[in-house]
């Protein structure tokens, strides 16, 4: 996509009480990386690039409002779209309003939350909007004083005009501003002068939270608002037969109902966040959450086991079909399929020279297999909707990633337009990708039709950790060649997936090898899976920055050394073409993690675990130190680099960054969804076992490299490294590389 | 059923709910005070902390009919504008992500402020360790509870 003229993403209108608003469609300029397209990011185009998704508000009275579209889970976005909008409007941050918008499909455009794409794909248009708003109060100064527009300055929502000492504040200008023509061209800021962006802001909301404000969906209360909730079968593979006490039920204290209901229509084309484990649960509705919860403990249900079935797909056209195995699974029946598919080939993605050659004359052939089980999102709010159905029109809010989505598969199962549907967007109680399968969005939808009342449909924690849509699974095998000198000639990746590929073909160290093979495999299974922090990049980056530390160690070169010659390779003399990293970045985080971490003094005595991603256009590198005490490791430290590009609001960046790795550390160690005949072995948290502070490490220090480029994602990519670091500081600890997750049980 | 008269927040307050009934479903579903957090339902994360006669317990697991005469702190009785010096620490620090675990992280540190105004990192930790923050926010709670510690 290329850039659009400023005139059709802005568009500028009076207020009815004086004033005048600017509104936004931000996506419209977003520029691609000079890479074609991925299938994700084209699911982000706008509907129409004349639409409006933020604004820039300012009425005479000098109240100024900036609205952020997108969801707020806690990454932040809520604070930072508004910091670069009201950078380069110049105005003083802390007097500004701030809202969240809700879904509006006509207005919004990529209103979601996911790859952490937000400020990366914002950016330009969030600064445009900012700079066309004070070129216009400028130019309306300029005309109310009769004096040239270059001569009017602005500073903290003023307007000055040096030479006759006037001044007036953008309230007063507003009226004005909204006559002017919107500009076609203004200057943006140089990024030395930036005086909000790259200034901690707390976050807007935080105040809100320390004193308990009903900010979640969760938190919902309407009038005569009954609750709902829902019983799923207990295993992957099974379906509703019949509810066989539905009568006794019925008579419970509380209890207004119990009932069937389906989610998506059969033939329906589903989208990508249509999934949902169980199309047919049973719902329970009732006046309050406890009473609800004693009826679905005494409710009994007869099960079947379900066929197996082909699920069509369709994203913006692009058509998929998933195929849905029947059975009950089983995690160990799991291992070995993963292993039987990989002594067979796999689809080649990529190959550069002659990797057969590369290996027959290989002195030394270093093979190992990384294994992971599917994993749970576990975010802290369970999931939960409110809805309001009627024959008229359909009220909604709560938490959800992708609201733009969800809101088509509604109107499909209502058989109700668009525009009678209104999704309010509360905070979400966390996210991690969870939140973009928003099937209890729909069953809260159907549950209220049914009651005819309005609903607040919950999830009970183990409604939420056994309703499937996991993090895959996954194995990889790595095989790497030396020749005599010691130097890596051939290198192979076959990785597969439960039932998606988590390959990136052309990430590192592809173009540093000059016989390199990746290919990849899937295995069919009818256990749900979906979006996660980073979900293929966790485990390829646990895998592969294992086995280098592992070849380094076997070529008997430091690990940050063995890493950044490969990196020179790529630079000087890159092996293909479509290398999808910057070497040279790259290589800077390996540099900065070094120097702030002091490796080279520390390396020898302390247990030292070093790894470095890239993905979601940016770069990390972290270094953990490690002790063992009684079997369990205590993290003294983890250092991390970080390149980003230009980062925001660094104690935001810098929450996320601390936060994905303490996260990061606890799925590495105890992080696992297992089976037994369909039913998950775990469903509370005293037995799927989360991090808590005392695992925690001691400290954590995040460094950014400083440069100007355009601001890359930030939500993930510090996510991705943790793993390994940790692998090979534990190895140094304990003598024992592992490469089986989670590595607690094997500790 | 049967009637209570619970102290919550400094008033009392009637309310007629079936004997079993956790004191956290008592909060949110009938008193309209959702700052404590579901979040297991089996005292497992400490979402739903509140105080009993200042110490901290899991509401979720805490029946109605066990509470008698105690009263009860939620996150909303606190403290009158979000002054306590524990929320000052959080705001300070920055420290929530999505925010939904903190009610129930600040509820446990004000109590562990209050019986141990000084607590060293392991008692923090030992203290602490019922509080999940999917989110990692872990870090900073420490800072905000030593920030705490010192006012
Ligand atoms: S909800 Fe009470 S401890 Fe989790
Ligand atoms: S801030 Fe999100 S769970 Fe703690």
């Amino acid at each position: 996509m290329q850039t659009q003229s400023r005139r059709s993403f802005l568009k500028a209108s009076a207020l009815s009480g004086g004033g005048f608003m600017l509104g936004i469609s931000f996506l419209s300029s977003f520029k691609p990386l000079g890479k074609p397209l991925e299938a994700t990011q084209i699911t982000n185009l706008p509907l129409d690039f004349n639409e409006i998704n933020g604004f820039v508000k300012i009425t005479a009275d000098n109240i100024i409002k900036i609205m952020s579209p997108n969801p707020e889970g806690g990454q932040g976005v809520k604070t930072s779209m508004p910091m670069i909008v009201a950078e380069e409007l110049d105005v003083d941050f802390s007097k500004i309003i701030i809202e969240q918008a809700d879904l509006d499909t006509k207005h919004f455009t990529r209103q979601f939350i996911g790859g952490s794409q937000a400020i990366h794909q914002g950016w330009q248009s969030l600064r445009t909007a900012g700079a066309t708003a004070r070129q216009m109060l400028r130019e309306a100064a300029a005309k109310t004083w009769n004096v040239p527009v270059e001569e009017i300055s602005t500073e903290l929502g003023v307007l000055y005009h040096k030479n006759s000492g006037k001044s007036a504040k953008y309230g007063d200008m507003a009226t004005a501003a909204a006559q002017i023509p919107v500009p076609k061209d203004v200057k943006l800021k140089n990024v030395k002068d930036f005086k909000i962006i790259g200034k901690s802001k707390r976050n807007v909301d935080l105040e809100k939270i320390v004193t308990g404000k009903p900010l979640f969906g969760i938190d919902t209360r309407k009038e005569g608002m009954l609750i709902a909730m829902i019983v799923h079968p207990p295993a992957m593979g099974l379906k509703f037969k019949a509810i066989q006490n539905d009568a006794a039920i019925k008579k419970m204290k509380g209890i207004k109902d119990v009932f069937h209901i389906k989610i998506f229509n059969d033939g329906y084309e589903r989208t990508f966040f249509d999934t949902n484990q169980f199309n047919e649960v049973v719902a329970i509705v009732g006046n309050s959450t406890w009473e609800v919860m004693q009826a679905k403990k005494a409710l009994k249900i007869d099960w079947q086991e379900a066929e197996a079935y082909a699920e069509n797909r369709n994203m913006m056209g692009r058509k998929t079909v998933l195929n849905i195995p029947a059975g009950l699974e089983n995690s160990a029946d799991h291992a070995t399929k993963f292993a039987e598919r990989m002594a067979q080939g796999g689809t080649v993605r990529r190959k550069d020279g002659d990797i057969e050659t590369a290996f027959k004359n290989a002195t030394k052939v270093i093979e190992r297999t990384y294994n992971v089980p599917f994993l749970a999102h576990n975010c802290m709010e369970p999931m939960n909707f409110f809805a309001h159905v009627t024959d008229e029109k359909a009220e909604l809010s709560g938490p959800l990633q992708k609201p733009e989505f969800t809101e088509q598969a509604l109107s499909a199962r209502l058989g109700m337009p668009l525009e009678k549907i209104d999704i309010k967007m509360t905070r979400l109680g966390g996210g991690f990708g969870r939140r973009s399968y928003a099937h209890w969005l729909i069953e809260a939808a159907l549950v209220s039709q049914k009651v005819k009342a309005p609903v607040k449909l919950i999830y009970t924690r183990e409604d939420d950790m056994t309703a499937g849509i996991y993090r895959p699974s996954y194995s990889a095998k790595y095989r790497a060649a030396l020749d005599v000198n010691n130097n890596l000639i051939g290198f192979h990746v076959k990785v597969g997936g439960m039932p998606q590929s988590p390959l990136a073909a052309n990430r590192f160290p592809a173009g540093a090898i000059d016989n390199y093979l990746a290919e990849d495999f899937m295995i069919d299974t009818n256990i749900t899976v979906g979006s996660y922090r980073a979900p293929h990049s966790n485990f390829m980056a646990a895998a592969e920055q294992s086995f280098l530390d592992e070849i380094a160690e076997a070529v008997g070169k430091d690990p940050i050394t063995f890493r950044l010659d490969l990196l020179k390779r790529a630079k000087e003399n890159p092996v293909g073409k479509n290398n999808d990293y910057e070497p040279e970045r790259f290589a800077k985080v390996l540099e900065l993690v070094k120097e702030k971490s002091n490796w080279e003094s520390i390396k020898t005595s302390k247990k030292l675990g070093f790894s470095a991603y890239f993905c979601h256009d940016s770069y990390a590198a972290h270094i953990l130190d490690l002790e063992m005490k009684e079997g369990s490791p205590i993290i003294n430290k983890v250092w991390c680099a970080i390149d980003c590009g230009i980062v925001v609001n660094p104690t935001a960046a810098k929450n996320m960054a601390e936060g994905g790795i303490v996260d990061a550390l606890g799925a590495a160690m105890y992080g696992k969804m297992s089976f037994t005949k369909g039913v998950p072995d775990v469903n509370n948290f005293h037995n799927y076992r989360m991090i808590r502070h005392n695992e925690a490490p001691k400290q954590i220090e995040i460094h950014f490299v400083e440069n100007t480029i355009d601001p890359t994602g930030m939500g993930e990519p510090a996510y991705p490294p943790v793993y390994a670091a940790l692998a090979n500081a534990l190895y140094k600890a304990t003598g024992k590389r592992l490469y089986n997750q989670p590595f607690g049980e094997s500790l | 059923m049967a009637k209570y008269s619970l102290k919550i927040n400094g008033k009392t307050q009637q309310i007629d709910v079936d004997p079993s009934t956790p004191i956290l479903w008592v909060l949110r579903d009938h008193l309209n005070l959702p700052g404590t957090k579901f979040g297991c339902g089996m005292a497992m994360c400490g979402a739903c902390t509140v105080h009993l006669d200042g110490n901290a317990v899991r509401s979720c697991s805490l029946p109605v009919s066990a509470v008698g005469k105690s009263s009860i702190t939620t996150i909303e009785g606190l403290s009158a504008k979000a002054d306590h010096p524990v929320q000052k620490a959080w705001l300070e620090h920055d420290v929530a992500q999505c925010g939904y675990c903190q009610s129930g992280q600040i509820m446990s540190a004000s109590a562990l402020l209050k019986s141990n105004p000084n607590p060293t990192d392991e008692e923090i930790d030992a203290y602490m360790s019922g509080n999940i923050c999917r989110c990692g926010t872990y870090l900073r709670i420490k800072e905000a509870i030593k920030t705490a510690a010192k006012k």
